[in-house]
């Protein structure tokens, strides 16, 4: 559950950048988590709902976006998404060690309003 | 938040620097119960038709529209803080000239059983210390300290993982420059430590045979951020029907990056292969401080 210490930072960053452009309450929050990101969605929405109370948060809404896993084939110098757990490039099978996207934690943007 | 009741009150995170046998009895206040059904009016507003007359024609303000939301562009990581304290960590150690373990495994893997074989076998080729990350209890930090080593037990609470700060607290209760490796033993548990980095120079993932061929296809996110694949209790390997090859390969093929080691912490086997990786890449990063020193 370290979703909700995720989600702690997270709504100290928005709560912080509300403040600095003058607004007193969030809307929406939007996020990206990479599929390797080892975050449960679901565990960030329920910690979410659960550390928004009291704050200028409380009405907001949640949207997480899923960033795909992007490896690099070396050999063929290419990017490719991989279709299974091991990262291999379809075009000649090597196991792929660079992972280029798939473990973001991202606070992507805030929509602000005033009360 | 409470993993019993689930409420939001983090306990605080302790830092042991001395071996003591006491309970620390926790308590925290449950600031609200929602065991019964209650009742409460939620305040609405809604658009109602409404007519009255203007006696005359005049103009006045209507109340204003709701304000139009605007969008801000963030972009941040959320673990940039960590990750900037985990840089400093790294950075820290590195002038100290350490050699730095982030090990990492299931509970009842046998992480503590190989650190404390680790740590006694290594005596007379490096000196290690370590740092234990446990919720509760600091039985772990008083089984390394058998041998002598200097062991700090950070108890979490209901933390699932170590972050950088925590490590930096603990580290300062160390004297790092009488040691040459440093051993951070993570809370039992193969999904949350993998996201915070903490400074290490090589990550460790142990797992033991009783837990199944599968494991690295469970977490793969775990497995594909270590340096190194320990499989442990090989001992007990034929006992509970272990499949090596099939083990193998999967680490294999989620972590191609990984360097296994077949170990048993108990008897001893396959340690010397790991000493010798340890030790290598500990000459190797000292020469390699050397020569940035100069």
């Amino acid at each position: 559950m370290h979703e909700v210490s995720l989600m702690e930072q997270t709504l100290h960053i928005a709560i912080e950048n509300a403040r600095q452009h003058g607004s007193n309450k969030i809307d929406r929050l939007k996020m990206r988590l990479g599929e390797m990101s080892g975050v449960v969605p679901e565990a960030l929405q329920f910690a979410f709902d659960a550390l928004k109370e009291g704050t200028i948060a409380a009405e907001a809404i949640l949207e997480i976006e899923t960033v795909p896993v992007i490896c690099y084939c070396h050999r063929c110098q290419t990017s490719f998404h991989p279709a299974h757990l091991f990262y291999e490039c379809p075009d000649c099978g090597e196991l792929s060690r660079d992972t280029q996207s798939g473990r973001e934690i991202e606070l992507t943007s805030l929509e602000l309003s005033e009360q | 938040m409470c993993n019993n009741c689930g409420c939001n009150v983090v306990g605080d995170v302790k830092i042991h620097a001395h071996p003591h046998e006491h309970a620390h009895p926790h308590e925290h206040v449950h600031p609200h119960e929602h065991a019964h059904p209650h009742e409460h009016v939620h305040p609405h507003e809604h658009a109602h038709p409404h007519e009255h007359a203007h006696p005359d024609r005049h103009s006045h303000p209507h109340p204003s529209s709701p304000q139009e939301g605007r969008t801000v562009e963030i972009a941040r990581s959320i673990l940039d803080r960590n990750d900037r304290l985990a840089q400093r960590n790294r950075e820290h150690f590195s002038e100290k000239g350490l050699l730095v373990l982030n090990v990492m495994s299931s509970p009842g893997s046998g992480k503590t059983a190989f650190l404390q074989r680790t740590i006694a076998d290594l005596a007379d080729r490096l000196s290690v210390g370590a740092i234990v990350g446990d919720l509760e209890t600091d039985n772990d930090a008083r089984r390394l300290r058998q041998n002598g080593a200097p062991v700090i037990q950070i108890t979490t609470g209901t933390v699932c993982h170590l972050e950088a700060k925590m490590v930096f607290d603990a580290a300062r209760q160390l004297d790092l420059d009488a040691l040459d490796l440093l051993a951070i033993e993570n809370v039992g548990n193969l999904v949350c430590p993998t996201a915070y980095d903490l400074g290490e120079d090589l990550r460790v993932i142990l797992l033991s045979v009783t837990e199944g061929e599968d494991k690295p296809l469970k977490y793969p996110s775990a497995f594909k951020a270590a340096h190194v694949a320990i499989v442990n209790k090989i001992d007990i390997a034929e006992a509970v029907g272990f499949d090596r090859e099939i083990a193998l390969n999967n680490i294999r093929k989620i972590a191609p990056q990984a360097t296994i080691f077949e170990t048993s912490a108990r008897t001893g086997t396959g340690m010397e292969a790991w000493y010798e990786y340890l030790d290598k890449f500990y000459q190797q990063k000292t020469q390699d401080l050397k020569q940035v020193t100069v």
